[in-house]
């Protein structure tokens, strides 16, 4: 069922030559949407059950004991669901799409593959395959359907990037080769944490992984191919980029070196707290000096996915509050899911922007409310999804990283949590500022080109949004899921 | 029946603005329709004391509940709501104003009845993005639009501050429960007392964040109506007398508060009395007299403090109303500009001199009580504390009296009178008189049957010397030639342009420096060691391969020669095989002999 699920996109992505060109659109829609249909069931059977199911596990590669091991527990779940939306709303927004239609589809349906395998994977080099192939799917979006510098940033993406997951193949050899017997299997591992004996090796293959991972978040200072590859990415590419891509990372984070690696991760939660805070910081107040909207956005997500490393920073320690850090893991794989629905929706958004006017620049925009009422409320209601407002799906997870990181209740815990608030108060004046130079006040020079959403558009971005509002609304569907998780890897990294 | 109260207004605003303009014709009906099923909601609410728990964060109970305080709150909010939008229908707002209004006022009422810190923060967090909203209504002028931006980041400055104490209470109480806080344990319980007050006070624009209620004046005067009266400011109020035990077991926190709220209340003060424009004149009204409020949570009467707050809401919003339709109708909020207004329109004059006399503190209006319970607690704390307070309600006098007489005074013989709505008339009578009569729950024995926790004292000769001191006071205004309006005061102590040049500025210009420094050099190593890829090539490519080729090629080279050397043993004639031979022996027999065999 879980392998249908993973595997469908790429079926119909093979037989999609066969498919009259006028058809490929809705063959698209109507794979994603069912593929999205089997995932929410596997959910709703699955409810809030603790432990993995769907599992399956097939011999692969017997020498060096890795496996076709897949399944889904508290943490996949909401995240395989997240990709399964997030490429459907790319499949209804692109529906107009005129460039290599077909090409474009099969990419994005073998993308899809590619990210619902990693959240499914159950063994690491598993993982590792889908997490390089996710790179070398969205370096060719980049670069055949980018704008504006494409080659550059694409390339740029796919070196960096791809050192990133060479650093962390180095990261699952040392956990491969610390293991007793030596496997690659994630619950294996999970179950007998390897190299516990030897606490420098475990602090080497954390640095490794953690580099490895990081890159793909991104963590300050390894943020730096982010901006210019969303900028030149199609709006489709970049909801994909920023909502499911760099979830790989902080996954990975919860997935595998915390559980796996819990001295070293106690002994180095600090570094963690500390390069959490300052991505949070700096991310922030990079954006609030970016005038290219897409910029902008991709700035606070380096913002965002700092809250996630703080707050997984927080539950590395083991010495703090079990219930409070136990918050802010949730809070973290809540912060998951909410930047992939907020940020997917504000880069369709963007994309809306520069399909009407050919430029991202803040400064030549403005009264946009007076032309498109209907996409300044759906931006509106964006920036205050991304500045976490309650009621939104951002306030949930952020609310759960700040209470559970402070109140974890050891100091230096407390001391970047308290610190980190000041981000939602710098993110709340950029996208105020967003506002009122596009949004509000008086045209702009490119405003009137700028007509109301089309329904394509409004069809893809308004579920996200509606999601958003369900789960700041009623947080108790998604927390029930991920809480036996949380509660596990708690219990897990203060081993 | 509490989640009715707290989910009908949000949920039938969010419809209205869902249904945009097309809904305009049928929005205010449906706004009074709501606003008064609300009003029932709350009575009934306030007689049961109805409790719903639930945990919106799985395993951190809590949930909504309503207590004698809420119980007045939530009532107050219901009343002064349903007042409002009869009084915006009268003239014709749009569905985009009367959802805006139900989405603020439900979350100030998920506010006053929450019993957790998560649902608190919910409610208190959207009233402040729909004071933007409603700050910034007119989106189309660049203005509204600046002002909403101030009052927004300003609140939320101050609101991280709520943020922080939650996670305080986390690591000290192991709860999010409100009734948890004070019995939290140290440090934590004196963080978390710290970050609630900074909420509070950003939220009541006490100082120094007074500033960005000056801001709030740019939105409509309904709004500003409920903005200054039962919501957003009377927020901050509640939420310190709802932490009264918070307070009073830090210690600090407590004497702190009440100075927070006396030093507001005179600055304050002073600036309402020096400015010309009516609406600002109100504006710093609210924070000293809000400052009363926080002076009473501080000094520890919560029934002098929620008397203060019902009283001042039905008076600020009167009074804000009254602006209002004179704004409509002569075009004008200056105050030299509106002398003769009140004969013009003499409902509404009476209506206004009601209000102003009720905020001067004249006996027996309402605020004249309850201001003084709150000042009797005061002086029981320190003599200084009550003489500053005593100070400050001189200035309100003051102030009120020079609104009051601003509109008057003289007769307007321009323009044609442009009648009144009736509608609008409705809501200016029955809020006149509640402002006269509220004083009645200062009255001692009122608090205890609407179960508010603490005690009510009343002393006679102070509220004697109070009365006097306000009827003096306003006859002076009456016959002073000019009021002072000292620059300081007429530009709300420079609190903005302080908070611009010392935060803002600043702000942005650490973010514009962070950014070229993420260009030049964060982007710029990634650049640097992306560069040395194709340096290190070109070496390669020129240097060290050439040596390492000539190093394949002299092994070569070398091969050959040892091989024409090989070649030259092999003659292929026995004799020189066995001379060979023979020497290779003599050689091995050495080696072995020197070896030591």
């Amino acid at each position: 069922m879980l392998s249908l699920a993973v595997f469908l996109p790429l079926a119909v992505a093979l037989v999609l030559p066969a498919v009259p060109r006028r058809a490929v659109p809705w063959v698209w829609i109507a794979v994603t949407l069912a593929d999205l249909a089997l995932v929410a069931g596997m959910w709703a059977a699955h409810g809030t059950r603790p432990g993995i199911a769907y599992e399956a596990d097939v011999r692969w590669i017997p020498s060096v004991r890795a496996g076709y091991h897949v399944g889904l527990d508290g943490l996949s779940l909401p995240l395989v669901t997240l990709t399964a939306v997030l490429f459907a709303a790319c499949a209804v927004y692109s529906v107009r799409q005129t460039h290599r239609v077909r090409a474009f589809a099969m990419l994005f349906l073998f993308l899809e593959t590619v990210c619902l395998g990693l959240f499914a994977a159950l063994d690491l080099l598993l993982f590792f395959v889908f997490f390089d192939l996710s790179i070398v799917g969205m370096y060719f979006v980049i670069l055949l359907w980018g704008h504006g510098d494409r080659t550059a940033s694409a390339l740029k993406f796919f070196l960096y990037t791809f050192l990133g997951s060479l650093v962390l193949l180095l990261g699952f050899i040392g956990l491969y080769l610390g293991a007793d017997p030596h496997t690659f299997d994630m619950v294996e591992l999970t179950r007998h944490p390897p190299l516990a004996g030897s606490p420098g090796l475990a602090g080497l293959t954390l640095l490794a992984v953690g580099i490895g991972l990081g890159i793909k978040t991104p963590v300050v200072p390894f943020h730096t191919w982010l901006p210019p590859a969303h900028t030149d990415a199609p709006a489709a590419g970049s909801a994909i980029l920023a909502g499911v891509m760099l979830k790989m990372g902080a996954y990975g984070f919860v997935r595998i070196a915390m559980p796996m690696l819990p001295d070293a991760w106690h002994r180095y939660a600090l570094v963690f707290l500390i390069v959490g805070l300052v991505g949070v910081l700096y991310g922030a107040l990079v954006a609030l000096a970016q005038d290219n909207v897409k910029r902008l956005v991709a700035y606070t997500s380096v913002n965002h996915m700092g809250y996630i490393v703080l707050a997984l920073g927080a539950a590395g320690y083991a010495s703090g509050h079990e219930d409070a850090r136990r918050l802010a893991v949730t809070g973290a794989v809540t912060q998951m899911v909410s930047h992939g629905l907020i940020t997917g929706a504000l880069f369709l958004l963007c994309g809306v922007l520069h399909d009407r006017a050919g430029s991202y620049d803040l400064g030549r925009f403005g009264g946009i409310a007076r032309t498109a009422p209907v996409y300044a409320g759906m931006l509106a209601l964006a920036a205050f999804a991304a500045l976490g407002l309650p009621g939104l799906s951002g306030f949930i997870a952020e609310f759960q990283i700040f209470a559970g990181t402070i109140g974890s209740g050891t100091t230096a815990a407390a001391v970047t949590g308290a610190i980190a608030v000041l981000g939602i108060l710098v993110t709340a004046a950029l996208f105020l500022r967003v506002l009122h130079r596009a949004v509000l006040g008086a045209p702009g020079e490119l405003s009137a080109r700028v007509g109301d959403v089309r329904r394509p558009e409004l069809a893809a971005i308004v579920p996200l949004l509606a999601l958003s509002v369900l789960i700041g609304v009623a947080p108790r569907a998604l927390l029930d899921t991920i809480e036996p998780l949380s509660a596990a890897v708690t219990a897990l990294a203060g081993r | 029946m509490i989640v009715a109260l707290a989910v009908t207004p949000p949920a039938a605003g969010a419809l209205l603005l869902l249904t945009g303009r097309r809904a305009d014709r049928a929005a205010p009906a449906a706004g009074v329709l709501v606003a008064t099923a609300v009003l029932a909601l709350a009575v009934a609410a306030a007689v049961t004391c109805p409790v719903a728990r639930f945990a919106v964060l799985p395993g951190w109970p809590g949930g909504l509940a309503v207590d004698g305080l809420s119980g007045v709150l939530v009532v107050t909010v219901a009343s002064v709501l349903l007042a409002i939008l009869v009084f915006a229908a009268a003239y014709g707002y749009g569905a985009r104003f009367f959802g805006l209004m139900l989405l603020f006022a439900g979350a100030m009422l998920v506010t006053v009845t929450a019993s957790d810190l998560v649902l608190l923060l919910m409610g208190w967090e959207v009233m402040g993005a729909m004071s933007y909203a409603l700050i910034g209504y007119e989106w189309r002028e660049a203005e509204p639009v600046r002002s909403a931006d101030v009052a927004f980041l300003t609140t939320r400055a101050a609101d991280l501050g709520l943020y922080a104490a939650a996670g305080f209470a986390v690591a000290g109480s192991h709860s999010l429960a409100l009734s948890a806080l004070g019995g939290a344990a140290e440090p934590w319980r004196d963080l978390a007392a710290a970050g609630a007050v900074l909420a509070a006070l950003g939220k009541s624009a006490q100082l120094p964040f007074s500033f960005w209620l000056s801001r709030a004046m740019a939105g409509p005067s309904p709004v500003s109506a409920l903005l200054h009266s039962a919501t957003m400011v009377a927020a901050g109020a509640y939420l310190l007398l709802r932490l009264h035990p918070l307070l009073a077991a830090t210690g600090w926190a407590g004497t702190f508060v009440a100075w927070a709220g006396a030093v507001t209340a005179l600055l304050l003060g002073a600036v309402a009395l020096a400015q010309r424009d009516l609406k600002q004149l109100l504006a710093a009204s609210t924070c000293a007299q809000i400052g009363f409020m926080v002076l009473g949570a501080g000094a520890g009467s919560v029934p002098g403090g929620t008397a203060q707050l019902v009283a001042h809401a039905a008076v600020k919003s009167l009074l804000f109303l009254c602006a209002g339709a004179w704004l409509t109708a002569l075009g004008t909020k200056q105050l030299d500009e509106l002398h003769g207004a009140a004969r013009r329109y003499r409902l509404v004059g009476a209506a206004f001199g009601a209000g102003a006399l009720s905020l001067a503190g004249l006996p027996p209006l309402a605020l004249w009580v309850t201001k003084d319970e709150v000042l009797t607690a005061a002086a029981e704390r320190s003599p200084a504390l009550f003489a500053v307070g005593l100070a400050a309600s001189v200035l309100s006098a003051a102030y009120a009296a020079k609104a009051l007489f601003a509109v008057w005074r003289g007769t307007r013989t321009d323009g044609a009178r442009v009648p009144m709505p009736m509608l609008a008339r409705l809501p200016l009578v029955i809020l006149a008189a509640a402002a006269c009569v509220l004083g009645v729950l200062g009255l001692p024995g009122v608090a205890d049957a609407l179960d508010i926790p603490g005690e009510t004292r009343v002393n006679g000769p102070e509220l004697a010397v109070s009365g006097v001191l306000a009827a003096v006071t306003i006859l002076a205004v009456r016959f002073a030639r000019t009021i002072p309006a000292p620059a300081w005061a007429a530009d709300w102590l420079f609190l903005e342009r302080a908070a611009r040049a010392g935060i803002v500025r600043p702000a942005f210009a650490l973010a514009r420096a962070l950014a070229r420094f993420d260009d030049r050099f964060v982007d710029g190593a990634v650049r640097a060691v992306a560069r040395s890829g194709p340096w290190a090539a070109g070496l390669a490519g020129r240097g060290a391969e050439l040596r390492l080729d000539g190093l394949v090629t002299g092994v070569g080279r070398g091969a050959r020669r040892l091989a024409a050397l090989a070649r030259r043993p092999q003659t292929g004639l026995v004799h020189t095989y066995y001379a060979q031979a023979a020497v290779l022996l003599a050689v091995l027999v050495a080696v072995a002999v020197l070896a030591g065999w």
